[in-house]
């Protein structure tokens, strides 16, 4: 701590001396942390896996799959899937990925982790709530898990679960697994909207002296935004859950109108609108897009500074940048209903809108070249997860410009093009948006660094991989080939165009992809016990708080002395300074004058 | 196409000559090469058109294609930009430069350059698309409801068929019930045939429609959400139970047409499909009253 210039003593709370309140129900926030991010790394590899099944029944849909008949003999007799299997698996990877992956990890996670360091904070503002979140989240991650072993398998009515097919047994195939899939729905949302309250309440009341908010890291500008973004969305969420349940099980119409015939059976049921669910669920859904993002955007913009040595281009642009984007993101949930029926020029509205979003996003990217530009880049691994970071997410916001036009919409709704989007932007670019996390902030969490070689390799593979994966999906998308088909060979105009070529092409590289990212899980365990001890606190010659304490950090963090904040965070290569970075907690005495006297 | 394989080449001898030339570390040489060339692969197919939309059938389709060029161009422009400046950054500014590293917090001139290039380009964009989008769906129509130059067509979503009804000889849909739903007795929609209405209403798997006249499509759905679209009109709506959604085409091309239903609807989504015929006038003339002589 001899960065430290000025600190300010606090009362300090004794260790728990037991593992389980140690390790399992821990109020640690780095416990917390490291749990949120261990439970998105079985999440995420179990989406993976799904996603893998996804790719090999299009491409080989007469294909025995070894052990998935003894798991779902129903979903895939002798290991063969059924076109509702791969619906259910559809489904289940779009909801595994983007609540227990993308919403956790980086934001529970490394959020959790780093945030109140970051801030000179010995702990979030309310720990036991903090503790209920994740525990909340694990209890909603094995009812979604229970989805895929209730009778009737797992829902298929798409991550989005549109009424009426998602209401209505008679529609699919009777069974639990919508219900259960709601419960999970239902509890996630209640443990965000605990974690939102919690970021929120800590970023505004817990901060360091002298750390006012156009000092903070980037990073927790993105959290506390996310944060803000996840109060608002997920109540919304909650009630739509609830309504849906309700028509589901004790027989009300929310979501269901008068009149509905199925299989020539009238339902007994009146007064609701389909519509209704879509509006709620994306009200939702659009800004959980943000939620996903936001804090890949702030790891990024952090090391993108922390790697050129220069400070970020455009703080206080980008701050605003970041903040209308939360700000937008709760104006454009119309621009996924462009042909649901909505009326047409509310989806005009929404089309401006969306366009505008567009304009703080060009920001973000054009700063973060600059940030770069004039740099003297270090290429660690998580620097390069962030300049890949940067390159997909201008390929898949590009392709946003596409779909944000109605016009446009017309003949891209519903197609692979969407695909490539969403899975680019949200997909893709917010998982190295934690890989670039993880590899930054993994001495100081563990004590021990990732091995650099094997990082590399596995950013190469992904890099090109992913864009193998998700590149081509535009072409089909041209063709246009609709999605969420289980059987690619039935329409005419897709087998005239090509696109058997195309898919084939992309399973082979979703193979290798996934196929490196056991790379990863071997380094992530590997490095864990036999990784390159970091016996320095500031390895990467960083400037905020979290490396100014020791490497793992003690159980209050700072040890009783909350260090007083000098300057903004992201200082490097000061004119006339010691040292070609000053850290937060750095007097001007500690930048300057010592240089004077060496 | 010879000239972008061309400058691809030209680029790639460039990229496996420069380390050489200019002293750079291979993991910044390796990146900038990576970024450049996704950003050439990615490119080359949409300007040559290897994969690409079928042909437009009317002019509103047309129009829409126009729309789609104008954000290809500009896309294509910000994309290759954004990668060859960082790719350009990546490959130039490495930790071997001899000076250190430049000291900005930012440029305002700069920000303020591309803030406004931005909100130009895509709030632009989305209002050059405007006549297409209130063409396809808040226009005025061409023809009044009932002139001889417009067709009305109903087309009714079920799992996982469409059912295409034609109002008959007199002009007039009949009323329908669902109690008289049976698709075992062919009436999957219910028609009321004691109805003076109904009698001759015409309820068909396969759509056909005259060239050169606007036809009204009136979208309905039996039971969940489906979605109407053929590539050819680029032309797409769900079908929403409790709403009549409308779409306006006029076809200036005969031909057969695909109709594939674009929202997750069931187990066999993947195969709820049908045709457009777009027939000359006598044929279509024709065709309905073979279609009408299964009546009786």
């Amino acid at each position: 701590m001899n960065e430290v210039a000025e600190y300010v003593e606090i009362h300090r709370h004794p260790e728990p001396k037991s593992f389980i309140s140690r390790w399992i129900f821990s109020l640690d926030h780095k416990v917390i942390g490291i749990q949120y991010v261990m439970l998105a790394v079985v999440a995420v590899f179990i989406g993976m896996a799904l996603s893998l099944l996804i790719r090999l029944r299009l491409v080989w849909p007469e294909q025995a799959v070894p052990l998935l008949g003894d798991l779902f003999p129903v979903g895939a007799p002798d290991g063969v899937m059924t076109p509702e299997f791969y619906l259910s698996m559809l489904t289940m990877h779009g909801t595994m990925m983007v609540f227990m992956v993308l919403t956790t990890a980086p934001q529970g996670g490394f959020g959790n982790y780093v945030l109140p360091i970051q801030i000179g904070a010995n702990d979030m503002a309310f720990p036991r709530l903090n503790m209920l979140s994740f525990w909340t989240t694990f209890l909603s991650f094995c009812a979604l898990m229970m989805a895929f072993f209730v009778e009737g398998g797992a829902p298929i009515s798409g991550w989005t679960a549109y009424p009426p097919l998602s209401a209505l047994d008679a529609a699919v195939i009777a069974g639990t697994g919508q219900d259960w899939w709601i419960i999970s729905i239902a509890l996630f949302c209640v443990a965000s909207l605990l974690g939102a309250l919690n970021f929120i309440v800590t970023t505004l009341q817990l901060r360091a002296k002298g750390l006012t908010m156009m000092r903070l890291p980037l990073t927790v500008w993105t959290w506390f935004v996310t944060a803000i973004l996840g109060l608002l969305a997920f109540g919304v969420l909650l009630a739509a859950g609830v309504l849906l349940l309700l028509d589901r099980n004790l027989g009300t119409s929310f979501f269901i109108p008068a009149g509905l015939v199925i299989n020539d059976q009238l339902i007994d049921r009146s007064g609701g609108s389909p519509i209704l669910w879509q509006h709620l669920f994306w009200f939702f859904g659009h800004p959980e897009v943000y939620i996903a993002i936001l804090p890949g955007m702030g790891v990024t913009s952090h090391i993108l500074a922390t790697f050129s040595r220069k400070p970020v281009f455009g703080y206080k642009v980008m701050v605003y940048a970041i903040a209308a984007i939360g700000g937008l993101g709760f104006v454009v949930w119309g621009h996924h209903m462009f042909m649901s029926g909505m009326s047409p020029y509310s989806a005009f509205v929404f089309s401006v809108l969306t366009m505008c979003i567009g304009v703080p996003s060009a920001i973000k990217t054009f700063n973060w070249i600059g940030t770069l530009w004039g740099g003297k880049i270090r290429f660690t691994s998580p620097m390069l997860f962030s300049v890949g970071f940067v390159s997909l997410f201008v390929t898949g916001g590009l392709s946003g410009i596409f779909l944000g036009q109605p016009t446009v919409d017309l003949f891209f709704h519903d197609t692979y093009f969407v695909v490539a989007h969403f899975h680019l932007i949200m997909g893709v670019a917010a998982i190295f948006g934690m890989f670039a996390g993880l590899t930054f902030w993994f001495p100081k969490m563990f004590g021990r660094f990732m091995h650099e070689g094997l990082s590399k390799v596995h950013f190469w593979l992904t890099f090109l991989g992913v864009y193998a994966i998700f590149g081509p999906m535009h072409y089909l998308g041209m063709l246009p080939h609709p999605r969420r088909y289980a059987e690619i060979t039935g329409v005419d105009y897709l087998a005239a165009g090509g696109s058997a070529e195309i898919h084939y092409f992309i399973t082979i590289a979703a193979m290798i992809t996934i196929t490196a990212q056991l790379i990863f899980l071997f380094n992530l365990v590997w490095s864990l016990f036999k990784g390159k001890v970091c016996s320095d606190d500031n390895p990467w010659e960083a400037t905020t708080l979290e490396w100014a304490v020791p490497t793992p950090p003690p159980y209050d963090n700072f040890a009783g002395r909350i260090p007083t904040v000098y300057r903004g965070a992201y200082d490097f290569s000061l004119p006339k300074a010691k040292r070609d970075y000053a850290m937060q907690c750095n007097s001007d005495d500690m930048v300057y004058r010592q240089a004077a006297g060496d | 196409m010879v000239l972008i394989v061309a400058l691809a080449i030209w680029l790639i001898c460039i990229l496996l000559v420069a380390p050489f030339v200019v002293r750079i570390r291979l993991t910044n040489f390796l990146l900038a090469v990576a970024i450049w060339l996704i950003c050439v692969a990615l490119t080359i197919p949409f300007v040559a058109k290897t994969w690409w939309m079928p042909d437009p059938i009317t002019d509103h389709a047309r129009l829409v294609d126009g729309q789609m060029a104008l954000t290809f161009v500009v896309t294509g422009v910000v994309f290759i930009l954004a990668h060859l400046a960082l790719g350009y950054a990546v490959l130039k500014f490495g930790r071997d430069r001899s000076e250190p590293a430049d000291y900005t917090t930012g440029n305002d001139r700069w920000e303020l350059l591309w803030t406004s290039a931005a909100t130009v380009l895509f709030v632009g964009l989305v209002f050059m698309g405007y006549t297409a989008w209130a063409e396809a769906r808040f226009a005025e129509a061409a023809t009044q409801p009932g002139s001889p130059d417009r067709e009305v067509v109903e087309v009714t979503g079920q799992q996982f068929v469409w059912n295409i009804r034609y109002p008959g000889p007199d002009g007039k849909f009949g009323p329908l019930d669902v109690n008289l739903i049976d698709d075992s007795l062919g009436n999957p929609l219910g028609v009321d045939r004691g109805n003076p209405d109904g009698k001759d209403d015409i309820v068909v798997p396969r759509m056909a429609v005259p060239v050169d006249k606007e036809i009204e499509v009136i979208l309905r759905t039996k039971d969940v959400l489906h979605n109407f679209f053929v590539p050819e009109l680029r032309l797409k709506l769900d079908t929403v139970p409790g709403i009549d959604g409308r779409l306006r085409f006029k076809p200036d091309k005969v031909g057969t047409y695909e109709i594939a239903c674009s929202e997750l609807c069931g187990l066999g989504h993947y195969k709820m499909r049908s045709y457009l015929d777009v027939m000359e006038q006598a044929d279509y003339e024709q065709w309905l009253v073979e279609q009408a002589s299964f009546l009786q």
